[in-house]
């Protein structure tokens, strides 16, 4: 017999040490998100996957599925929270999507399109954030950082170099890299790294391609950011339990 | 020359009437006139009253994401700056010689930019003018009063410039602020479908270009003393020319011609335009002046733009456009080609040209390459200067090792046309507002001179249609005397 948990009064198998995201995923619902990764240890600090869970607000990344759970995902009580969410994201740096070459590859401008939003909802700060182009192939704007972390888990996790980290707390929380000069050029970085491939905004730039491929033929210029999360969502082989 | 109107000597016992905004044009300026108790008039300045801050706010960015940036600046030609960036870019990553295919893919997406701004400016913004008569009932004069009494003309305006933007959307991508260009060449192609579509279109483009120079000509010999002398003054002039001359308005030298005829410069690098060009700031305006160094800022102002174009070089290298640069410059003995108003005859004769520039290039399987990028070495400037629709256009930047831009000149066609409009308007109130009781008609004259330049006042905005004419009268002492204000055309 299958575990199941309700989402959206819909039944959602889970296999024991799926969160609610990924099994939300695997089972074709999508949870909106930008710190989950199907490839990381969940962080949970974007907080646009937060769902109802029997009635409390929690992180869908983070939660556990357990059965007899009732989830409440596609709610307009939460999309006018997540629409919130990615307004203050856009307020707190610099998003100017009519000139970043990651215009069409942004999972933030993605979800902004998928979630609706439609005006700024908030006075942007402007906040003065001078780039590291320092590095031979690697430039980082953190005008864009939106302190997703996932550079950080990927340095330390995968590539074994914490390269970044964070610095500060609350709203002067920024992205540092681990080198005495602050210059990224004086770390361990390469191209090659994990951690220069998962940066969901434009804050991590590989040098010089940055408007190889066309306006109109990027990632979500095509498929919303939604429908592909449902396409590549880990799912469980066949007969198979445990983890996806 | 008319420099006198620039300062009256004793502002603080004059009137002050203000065209604010000014109309139909790209962008935000204004008019102000000084007058005495018999309106005459003592001082004449068109103010440009934008700050838009490019230069500064382009420091410390990427040198790729330079060119879709700096197309922010403007909505009516931003292929002009795209395109004056990608080609200082490309001396950046040492591109010096791009493939065939991508200079004339820049080419194309560059004429067909000339074409629809120079469409929709006669057609849109000066026609309802030349058409119904300088001070004739505001009410009808504007687009669809012209679609109402001439709706073959207004058809055939809106439909040149859509076939202009349809080009730029299948060079550049997009309508408006695409991004094809990129350092060293550009990333797009064109499909046998999209030329073949536009292949289609283009020997009717160039039958209404050819009516669009008939058009212009036939108001000059209805109107020979009015169009002759409105506005008109000698300037020096300045222009990309091919190395044999011609007109080439993606890539060439610089040529300048002194008013008196004789050159100044000519096939100058343009790498050297700092050589031949200075700036001067006046507290009035936020444009500034540029001016020939040889000549120093009072008498070294010059013109650009499709009448210096026109008249300086020494062929264009399109049949039909040729044949009517020769009868320009023929007509009354070089009379048209001397005025201001003259300058929407050129732009026609332009127009004409970039529809038979494009068919060629439609024609060259080149279009149809992948081989779309070339890069050298690395160098810290790029200087990259086109003719926009509206003149010569120069793109300077510095890019330190990091790969960030340090220094960024710009300086916009408008710009080099900022002393040649201030004298254009005060020539206008010489003639036709000294000692007049000022009317609407009447400060749509200045308007009209102002026109001829098709000037971009901030180079950004996207403005046109109906805006407010707001004109005060100003005592002395500073008073409003009284307020008008009138529905924009």
């Amino acid at each position: 017999m299958t575990d199941t948990f309700l989402l959206d009064d819909q039944t959602v198998p889970f296999t024991p040490g799926q969160t609610v995201m990924q099994a939300a995923l695997a089972a074709g619902h999508h949870i909106p998100h930008l710190c989950y990764h199907p490839e990381f240890h969940p962080h949970g600090s974007c907080k646009l996957c937060t769902v109802k869970v029997n009635g409390r607000n929690a992180t869908g990344c983070t939660v556990p599925a357990q059965t007899g759970l009732k989830v409440e995902n596609d709610i307009e009580e939460l999309r006018t929270l997540r629409q919130a969410l990615v307004q203050m994201l856009f307020a707190e740096g610099n998003h100017f999507c009519p000139s970043c070459e990651i215009s069409g590859n942004c999972q933030l401008q993605a979800l902004g399109y998928d979630l609706g939003v439609m005006s700024a909802g908030f006075r942007h700060f402007f906040p003065r954030r001078p780039v590291d182009a320092s590095h031979p192939d690697i430039l980082l704007d953190f005008n864009r950082c939106i302190l997703c972390e996932l550079c950080v888990r990927a340095s330390r996790e995968v590539d074994g170099k914490d390269v970044f980290a964070f610095s500060g707390r609350g709203i002067h929380k920024h992205l540092i890299v681990n080198a005495a000069t602050g210059r990224l050029a004086d770390t361990q970085a390469t191209a090659g790294d994990k951690a220069m491939h998962v940066c969901p905004v434009g804050a991590i730039l590989h040098k010089r391609v940055g408007f190889a491929v066309p306006i109109g033929e990027r990632r979500y210029d095509k498929t919303p950011i939604s429908a592909q999360a449902l396409a590549f969502a880990p799912r469980p082989a066949v007969g198979e339990g445990g983890e996806a | 020359m008319t420099r006198s109107l620039e300062s009256a000597c004793h502002p603080e016992t004059l009137r002050r009437v203000a065209i604010d905004p000014v109309t139909r044009v790209e962008g935000h300026g204004k008019v102000t006139l000084l007058l005495d108790d018999d309106n005459q008039v003592h001082q004449a300045r068109l103010h440009i009253v934008e700050f838009r801050g490019f230069e500064k706010f382009i420091q410390g960015r990427p040198y790729w994401e330079v060119p879709v940036m700096v197309q922010r600046l403007c909505g009516i030609c931003p292929v002009s700056h795209h395109l004056a960036a990608a080609k200082a870019m490309d001396q950046v990553v040492g591109a010096h010689r791009l493939t065939p295919a991508a200079e004339k893919l820049r080419r194309l997406m560059h004429y067909g930019q000339i074409l629809q701004s120079h469409a929709l400016h006669f057609f849109h913004l000066s026609s309802p003018d030349l058409l119904f008569g300088f001070d004739s009932d505001v009410a009808r004069r504007n687009i669809v009063g012209v679609a109402a009494a001439h709706p073959e003309v207004a058809r055939q305006g809106v439909l040149l410039r859509k076939f202009g933007q349809e080009v730029i959307r299948v060079t550049a991508g997009k309508r408006v602020h695409g991004t094809s260009a990129v350092p060293g060449g550009v990333h797009k192609n064109l499909s046998l479908a999209e030329r073949d579509g536009l292949l289609r279109d283009v020997y009717q483009m160039i039958a209404w270009g050819r009516e669009a120079v008939a058009l212009v000509r036939s108001l000059f010999e209805q109107n020979l003393p009015l169009y002759e002398d409105f506005g008109s003054f000698a300037a020096h002039g300045m222009g990309l020319v091919r190395a044999d001359g011609a007109l080439d308005l993606y890539h060439g030298g610089l040529r300048a011609r002194h008013l008196d005829g004789s050159t100044l410069f000519d096939h100058l690098d343009t790498d050297r335009y700092r050589e031949v060009i200075q700036e001067e700031v006046k507290s009035w305006s936020y444009m500034k002046f540029p001016f020939f160094r040889e000549l120093g800022p009072e008498g070294g102002w010059y013109r650009v733009g499709p009448l210096a174009r026109v008249t300086q070089c020494d062929s264009i290298p399109t049949p039909f456009a040729e044949r009517e640069r020769r009868d320009f410059l023929a007509f009354e003995g070089g009379a048209a080609a001397r005025s201001t108003l003259g300058t929407h005859w050129a732009r026609m004769i332009e127009l004409l040209h970039a529809a038979e520039v494009i068919k060629a290039l439609l024609q060259d399987d080149d279009l149809l390459s992948t081989d779309l990028l070339v890069q050298g070495a690395r160098q810290r400037t790029g200087i990259g200067i086109i003719e926009a629709p509206r003149g010569t256009l120069i793109h300077h930047y510095e890019v330190n090792e990091d790969d960030v831009v340090e220094f960024c000149n710009l300086i916009v066609s408008t710009t080099h046309n900022n002393q040649a409009m201030n004298e254009s308007i005060r020539v206008v109130a010489r003639q036709h507002l000294d000692g007049r009781e000022i009317t609407e008609g009447l400060l749509n004259h200045i308007e009209v001179a102002i026109r001829a330049f098709d000037p971009c006042l901030s180079c950004a905005t996207h403005a046109l249609g109906r805006m407010p004419l707001v004109l005060e009268l100003v005592d002395g002492s500073g008073g409003i005397l009284d307020t008008r204000m009138t529905p924009g055309s």
